[in-house]
């Protein structure tokens, strides 16, 4: 259940600190051995952003999100490469008709009751994903596409790890920023409301289906967004990151780092890809023994998620000292 | 397309269907009477199908008692993974408890992966495989089997669901907890009981389907996957449910490899029969709407 | 006495992110074994990137175990021209995208001098553009021709395997001389089943073949029998299988099951002991090409590459008991052998970048390299370089390859 939260001034220090840690990042005296693994971190934030309140709004499990991170990254490098079309736009057009496409499919899905919203869901990310394969001569089939144009400011191409950096922890600072705005408006208490008891909800005139609709559009914009980033990185794009396995990876990324808040995002994003690209390299075929443990460790350990379980921490430091402070 | 062809088409469905009941049957249970989605489940079917194969062929256990010990191996591996990884969890969330099951799935397919190597083995068929002929359609014996224990674990759990007090303490239980509990059903006894039941069905789908598909450390994510469509099709509530969500599915991919309509070539299967399957659903939920509304 | 709190946790904070860059900064690199002695020459380090989990676990594990095996002897030996042989390897998880940020870390962290694999063609497509702008020399071990077409912006990328249009000819070419004219066609749908039937579609006619079915599964699919029923609705008169051996082991059940009669004929993908093992009785009669790796007892003593099969498959087979070589394993082995030929030539003390590209021309030169998929002439326009002759029309006879001689 999403918190709006209290806007104590440990948490502009903590966002202070994040940010000036982020900046500090890619530069090579610093972590900037890691650029790239942060530059997936933020694209992959961005897609568990929208997971987060898509999932922790309507309690339900979403088994197909890499659809729509899959259909932005198709259609800006398809447009980008084969069509020529300006990457900014192509993005834009891509967020635009990745939110249309949900708002579309929104209504129906959430007529399902219950648990349908995960089979269809699922029903959703398979299909697409079947699309991506099949349809190759727009999507270069299994073999995929390479060839992707950078994205580029007038004459400044983002040609380097460094500058993409910075673009894509810009776009994830404004999404979380977005979001959590959301979730102090209006809408934010319409769909705790909602989460709280659908029933009540729609007899003080909360219109249920509409609100679970615009989390979905704005769910799919996000990884929409994320997607172009993707491939404007990577240069290349094929089915494989979009599968139903990506898709349970996306989950495992909003529930770990906390559907509570969407600054956990942040944490489940980076602990999943720091787990899996850095620590469990060296492993050979035990990175997924390993991983599949680690995995249930924290849920068992830290069922609320990173984001919960590290502001639980903090309080606790944060109240030992201030009775320390008030014996002294 | 002839009449041999239709029915040729209709025995692989039902064939298909029959594996994808059987595993949809394990997920039913353990989300009825615990809200959770066992991301593992295609995992107890696949240790089912590589236990069996050790005990069958390289330890050369006569098929009987092979088959029987790999279930029974496969339900105390459900045990320890309800013991070990969803009992410790104790006040977590469904989502978080879900999130378990996928971190035990990966645990047990890479421990598979180790211990029985990379490649697909086939564990020896239980009858020969000459295949026999059916008004016209050929079925290979295996298929027989696997239709056959479908059929006959579906009746099986249905009676014991019914007629026996266990079976009806986990129908009080997914039907209301609280209540149940009231009344002296002990929902952590319950959680245990499904969870061994859908390892021990998991496991038995996976000994009479791996000499028919094969199987390997890596079979447990696609045959989960059709197993959840059929479940959730079934509308997670009963096992006839789950076995004729199954079925559907098995037909419906079998008939649209057979429509090869333009460009919708058997490619497409997969997205076919899902469609048609969500097209399905909406409606039905769209008469259950309404019938909540005027009933 | 807060406000005074509150600083010092901050600046202890900013300190902490501080030293915490700094001590990763001085850190040592990461590699897969200590540096060696001062005494000794510097080692040679060689990235592997294979897929040993996830869909193309079955073809990148005997890729990793080859060239482990490889690395193994050739440090034995004194490495090579006494510098040893470092290699470092990451599992790229079937997944192109992560294979894209592994061979990133390779090159600009563990420095390597040449990458070998990745094992499938997604993958090897994902980092061309990388290893191009890293101006790193690359040796993928998988399928896809576009690896190394068109040459002129494949610079620095040279592939092992057989193109699939040369596969795809033994087999029509046969076909044609046995008469056959119209065939049904099921294939995978993922990258190297999709590769299989675009040639196959591209290239029957020129054999006056036509296709009459055209169907396709995928890879984890337990049954295609619904396919085949559609092929023996049609006047097919053989069959062909692009995919690899699981699901062509079904695919050969089925129609055993469906008591198809026609001829099946597979891709080079079934190339390994578990298409047999698990096709069982179904397996005979099957036709396929592949590396002479399988029928390596019937190959003459005057075939040049005679006895590198027969050493690898003695090595191999010792060294990992109970299994066999494969022709997957062949092409990891191809790949090295060309890098570490190549190391052998250079001038030594260069500057990395030069090395990497004084690498990449030594492997360019290649002429003649006897390796397990063939005999390899690398030159400017060709960057496989596979002389015809290389693969050999193999039947399996009472579960036992056999080299059909035409």
């Amino acid at each position: 259940m999403m918190s709006a939260g209290l806007k104590s001034k440990w948490a502009y220090l903590a966002v202070a600190a994040l940010l000036a840690f982020l900046i500090l990042v890619p530069f090579d005296w610093f972590l900037g051995r890691y650029t790239t693994l942060m530059i997936f971190i933020g694209i992959y934030a961005i897609v568990t952003v929208g997971l987060c309140l898509l999932m922790g709004y309507t309690g339900q499990v979403s088994l197909g999100q890499a659809a729509f991170f899959g259909i932005g990254a198709y259609m800006s490098a398809i447009l980008s490469k084969t069509y020529g079309v300006n990457p900014w736009l192509a993005m834009f057009i891509a967020a635009v008709m990745t939110g249309a496409f949900a708002y579309i499919i929104g209504y129906p899905i959430f007529r399902l009751r219950g648990n349908y919203l995960a089979m269809a869901t699922l029903g959703l990310g398979l299909i697409v994903w079947v699309l991506f394969r099949e349809l190759s001569h727009f999507t270069g089939g299994p073999d995929g596409m390479a060839g992707i144009p950078y994205l580029s400011l007038g004459g400044f191409v983002f040609d380097s790890a460094f500058r993409r950096y910075f673009l894509v922890w810009f776009f994830c600072m404004a999404v979380l920023l977005i979001s959590q705005n959301i979730v102090r408006s209006r809408t934010g208490r319409a769909l705790r409301a909602i989460h709280g008891s659908e029933a009540a909800s729609e007899s003080i005139g909360i219109n249920v289906a509409q609100f679970k609709v615009k989390i979905l559009v704005l769910s799919a914009v996000y990884a929409s967004i994320a997607g172009s980033l993707f491939v404007h990185h990577l240069r290349f794009v094929s089915p494989q990151p979009f599968d139903f396995l990506a898709s349970v990876k996306l989950v495992v990324m909003a529930v770990i780092g906390g559907l509570a808040s969407v600054w956990g995002a942040i944490f489940g994003a980076g602990a999943t890809r720091i787990l899996s690209d850095e620590i469990l390299l060296r492993f050979g075929q035990w990175d997924i023994i390993i991983y599949g443990l680690i995995l249930m460790l924290v849920m068992i350990f830290m069922p609320e998620g990173l984001f919960v379980k590290l502001k639980e921490v903090f309080n606790r430091l944060r109240l030992r000292y201030r009775q320390k402070g008030a014996e002294s | 397309m002839s009449a041999d062809q239709f029915l040729q088409y209709l025995v692989s469905g039902v064939t298909q269907g029959s594996i994808y009941g059987l595993i949809g049957l394990g997920f039913t249970i353990i989300y009825a009477v615990t809200k959770i989605i066992n991301f593992a489940q295609g995992e107890f079917v696949m240790l089912g199908g590589l236990l069996s194969f050790t005990l069958a062929h390289s330890a050369g256990l006569p098929l009987a008692p092979a088959l029987i010990v790999a279930v029974i191996i496969a339900s105390l591996i459900g045990a320890f993974m309800y013991l070990l990884a969803i009992r410790t969890a104790k006040s977590a969330s469904v989502v978080s408890l879900i999130i378990i099951t996928i971190g035990a799935a990966i645990f047990i397919r890479g421990i598979a992966g180790e211990l029985w190597g990379v490649d697909a083995v086939r564990p020896p068929y239980f009858s020969g495989s000459t295949s026999l002929s059916f008004l016209g359609a050929y079925i290979h014996p295996q298929a027989l089997w696997i239709i056959g224990t479908t059929v006959v674990v579906t009746i099986i759990l249905h009676l014991f669901l019914t007629y026996t007090m266990v079976g009806k303490a986990l129908k009080a239980c997914a039907i209301n907890p609280v209540a149940s509990s009231m009344v002296g059903v002990n929902p952590k006894i319950m959680a245990l009981i499904a969870f061994v039941m859908a390892a021990a069905i998991g496991g038995i789908g996976g000994v009479v389907m791996a000499p028919f598909t094969l199987t390997a450390y890596n079979v447990g994510v696609m045959l989960g996957l059709k197993g959840f469509v059929a479940a959730a099709i079934g509308g997670f509530k009963s096992p006839l449910a789950a076995v004729f969500g199954g079925l559907l599915l098995g037909i419906v991919e079998s008939l649209a490899v057979a429509a090869n309509w333009g460009p919708f070539t058997s490619a497409y299967k997969d997205a076919i029969a899902l469609i048609v399957l969500m097209l399905i659903l909406l409606v039905r939920s769209g008469k259950l709407a309404e019938e909540e509304r005027t009933g | 006495m807060r406000n005074y709190l509150k600083y010092a946790v901050v600046l202890t904070l900013l300190a902490a992110l501080l030293a915490l860059g700094g001590i990763s900064c001085s850190g040592s690199e990461e590699g897969a074994t200590p540096t060696p002695a001062a005494t000794e020459k510097p080692a040679y380090k060689v990235g592997a990137l294979f897929s040993i989990t996830g869909a193309n676990s079955n073809l990148g594990l005997p890729e990793k175990e080859t060239v482990d095996m490889m690395v193994e002897k050739i440090n034995a030996a004194g490495g090579v021209n006494g510098h040893p042989l470092e290699l470092i390897f990451y599992d790229t998880e079937t997944d192109p995208a992560k294979c894209a940020t592994l061979a990133t870390r390779l090159i600009e962290q563990d420095n390597v001098l040449a990458i070998i694999g990745p094992t499938g063609s997604p993958e090897s497509l994902a980092i061309i553009e990388t290893v191009t702008t890293a101006k790193i020399p690359l040796i993928s071990c998988a399928a896809n021709i576009g690896i190394v077409t068109p040459v002129s912006e494949r610079y620095w990328v040279f592939k092992t395997p057989q193109a699939d249009k040369e596969v795809a000819a033994e087999i029509l070419r046969y076909m044609q001389a046995k008469g056959i004219t119209k065939v049904a066609i099921i294939t995978d749908t993922n990258a190297f089943g999709a590769g299989g039937r675009t040639v196959l579609k591209r290239d029957a006619v020129n054999y006056g073949i036509t296709i009459v079915d055209d169907q396709t599964f995928a890879s984890e699919d337990t049954s295609m029998q619904s396919q085949l029923t559609h092929i023996k609705g049609t006047d097919a008169q053989a069959v062909i299988c692009w995919s690899t051996d699981k699901p062509a082991a079904i695919v050969a059940q089925d129609m055993k099951t469906l008591q198809m009669t026609i001829p099946l004929f597979c891709s080079h993908g079934i190339a390994n002991a578990a298409f047999i093992t698990n096709a069982g009785a179904a397996a005979n009669g099957v036709i396929f090409p592949a590396g002479k790796l399988l029928v390596v007892n019937e190959v003459p003593a005057t075939d040049p590459q005679k006895d590198v099969l027969t050493q690898y498959k003695a090595d191999y087979e010792t060294k990992y008991a109970g299994k066999k070589a494969s022709t997957f394993g062949g092409h990891a082995y191809d790949s090295l052998s060309m890098v570490v030929i190549a190391l052998g030539k250079i001038q030594e003390g260069l500057t990395t970048a030069a090395t990497r590209q004084a690498v990449r021309d030594q492997v360019e030169k290649i002429q003649n390299f006897v390796g397990i998929s063939g005999v390899f002439t690398m030159s400017a326009t060709d960057h496989l370089g596979m002389q015809p002759g290389s693969l050999a029309l193999i039947k399996i006879v009472d579960g036992k390859w056999t080299w059909l001689q035409q």
